[in-house]
């Protein structure tokens, strides 16, 4: 079976992309089914869900549309959880497979480097960046990277260690090629199925990430999100409960999505481990 | 001698680790926006023209790079983590006063999530593939994926408004009057919920963990010699395989018990709870950075002792560990 196949076989990771697909297209949507954007206030504050033709989430504190807020927080948890991933990736990806290949003091260093950044309370660092940095959208995009790159770099340091051992790098190197050239040519692109998992995997967490920022009033004030959204009701919830409860249930569902495709990945990669951890 | 040894050089590696960290905290307060004497007044708001300027002869903002490093170093080395202007008083003081109710919070957190994640892990593995597994399994997927701020709320809204089980808010019943036995039950019945939420993540790890280990292990040799042997299942899975499962669990829960600390932060805000934690969400809104730098430092230097006590513990248990190293 192909690997797609194999996914596709998986009903937890169709679960997770029919939800992904579907947060995709109500974050790229938002303009068109929200054109007066996540702020404006349309009715009166604190309208009960299902209650008010055209808002079925109800309104929150100062009479803004719940949904309109869900519908736009889509974008900004995908948008920071993507590009936050990516970010990591080129921080933890080049570390990893320098000292996964070099050896000696290169791994030795980067490995010391690695495992300081991997004491630090991830949440805590998180929080005093933004904090210092102030709280915009690419100081938190910054900050969750800086806080999850470590896992990638020890990843691909194993990878390409055990990778670099194979005979046919031996044979790239007598056949001449350059250090540099087996490194990024023959020994990476053998490591990419288990850091596409890993990603899938850091994106679910830096949405959890951002979010709870957000929550602790550290999301970029101009922008929507759902953490904020739950971090504004959080004194109201006696009275109020569908303002804090709504977009935690997308946070949920979106991050769940994630997590079932990354597994499914997972298992789709690795046939065989999958196999036996069921039986 | 050779868990001496190992002491000393943890102890050493988390002596430049923290060593490390006051490095790191200087550069922030430099890279924050603004003038670095403000910054540590708390923002201009706080401070007049006479206290920045005092400021920067104490900080001595006039000197060569270095030397204001190696001055910021040195006082947080003599524990002099600098003072809040906005709770008018030194930050280490803050700190220790809000120490206690998180020690208390994040280790009922650690205790319930390493207990309950390997009960679970266990009884699901025992039964792979069948109702019990898809639904425990399927229980920590949800839970791996909720934050934790979302489950505090969820609960309050459920345990403490709803049902008006638990208390949703606080430390104490406050104005009591409660002594000794009473007192302690009373503080008991407001630490579940926020020891439960905090530990809910960790309990979906540890249980996935637990399981995938304990499937692991009895695809072994010597477990197939044991039931060749036609030893009891519930007494291999007890003795023979639980033993060699755990090891992997409990390594990853000492490594990871001290990120507790950061979700701290956000269980301690929904619940009111007067930690560390919370002292950091408030010192946010008051932009009181000598007060989230102190507490960043604290709670890394809680994480390191955390990592240390699990290492002592976990070569007391497993006795190879000392040889290997």
């Amino acid at each position: 079976m192909t690997l797609w196949k194999r996914f596709l076989t998986n009903r937890g990771a169709l679960l997770g992309l029919a939800i992904l697909i579907a947060v995709i297209a109500v974050a790229l949507l938002a303009p068109v089914l929200y054109p007066r954007g996540p702020w404006a206030m349309v009715q009166r504050p604190f309208l009960v869900p299902f209650s008010t033709d055209g808002l079925p989430l109800g309104t929150d504190t100062l009479g803004r549309d719940v949904l309109a807020g869900l519908v736009y927080g889509a974008r900004v948890s995908l948008l920071v959880g993507l590009v936050s991933t990516l970010m990591a990736l080129l921080i933890g990806v080049p570390l990893g497979a320098l000292a996964g290949f070099y050896g000696k003091w290169v791994d030795e260093g980067a490995m010391r480097f690695t495992e300081f950044f991997q004491t630090i309370p991830n949440f805590a660092l998180a929080i005093v960046l933004v904090a210092i940095l102030e709280p915009t959208l690419t100081s938190i995009t910054i900050a969750i990277a800086i806080v999850s790159w470590p896992p990638v770099a020890r990843l691909v340091r194993a990878e390409v260690m055990s990778v670099t051992k194979r005979e046919y790098v031996d044979a790239a190197r007598l056949a001449g090629l350059s250090n540099l050239s087996i490194l990024v040519r023959q020994v990476l692109p053998n490591t990419v199925s288990p850091i596409i998992v890993m990603a899938s995997l850091m994106v679910a967490t830096a949405i959890l990430l951002e979010s709870s920022l957000s929550f602790l009033g550290l999301g970029d004030p101009n922008i929507m999100s759902w953490g904020f959204q739950i971090g504004a009701a959080r004194t109201v919830i006696r009275s109020a409960w569908w303002l804090s409860f709504f977009p935690g249930v997308a946070i949920v569902l979106t991050v769940l999505a994630l997590n079932l495709i990354g597994e499914g990945l997972n298992d789709a990669l690795n046939p065989h481990l999958s196999r036996k951890g069921r039986s | 001698m050779a868990i001496a040894g190992a002491i000393l050089s943890r102890l050493l590696k988390a002596a430049i680790t923290l060593l490390a960290i006051a490095i790191l905290n200087f550069f922030l307060v430099h890279a924050a926006p603004g003038d670095p004497a403000a910054v540590l007044a708390g923002e201009a708001g706080a401070a007049d023209e006479q206290m920045i300027a005092d400021l920067r002869a104490q900080f001595g903002l006039d000197q060569p790079f270095y030397v204001q490093l190696a001055r910021y170093v040195g006082n947080i080395v003599t524990l002099d983590l600098g003072y809040s202007f906005r709770q008018g008083q030194p930050v280490l003081e803050l700190i220790l006063e809000r120490l206690p109710a998180t020690l208390i919070l994040t280790l009922t957190a650690f205790w319930i999530s390493l207990v309950a994640g390997v009960a679970l892990g266990v009884a699901a593995s025992a039964r792979v593939g069948k109702f019990t597994d898809t639904l425990i399994t399927g229980t920590a997927l949800l839970f791996y994926a909720t934050p934790l701020y979302w489950a505090a709320l969820m609960a309050v809204l459920v345990f403490s408004v709803q049902l008006g089980w638990l208390p949703g808010f606080g430390y104490e019943t406050v104005g009591s009057g409660f002594g000794g036995l009473a007192r302690a039950l009373d503080i008991l019945k407001h630490l579940i919920l926020p020891a439960l939420t905090l530990g809910l993540f960790f309990m979906a790890v540890y249980m996935r963990m637990t399981r995938a280990s304990m499937l692991e292990v009895a695809q072994q040799d010597f477990v197939k010699t044991a039931r060749a042997k036609g030893l009891n299942p519930a007494t291999i899975r007890r003795r023979h395989i639980l033993r060699n499962a755990l090891l992997p669990v409990v390594t990853l829960a000492g490594l990871q018990a001290g990120q507790l600390v950061g979700g701290a932060v956000l269980t301690e805000t929904v619940f009111a709870w007067p930690g560390i934690g919370r002292l950091m969400f408030e010192s946010l809104a008051a932009r009181d950075y000598n007060t989230i730098l102190g507490v960043f430092l604290v709670s890394a230097a809680m994480v390191i002792v955390f990592n240390i006590l699990t290492d002592l513990v976990y070569r007391l248990i497993d006795p190879r560990i000392g040889h290997k190293a």
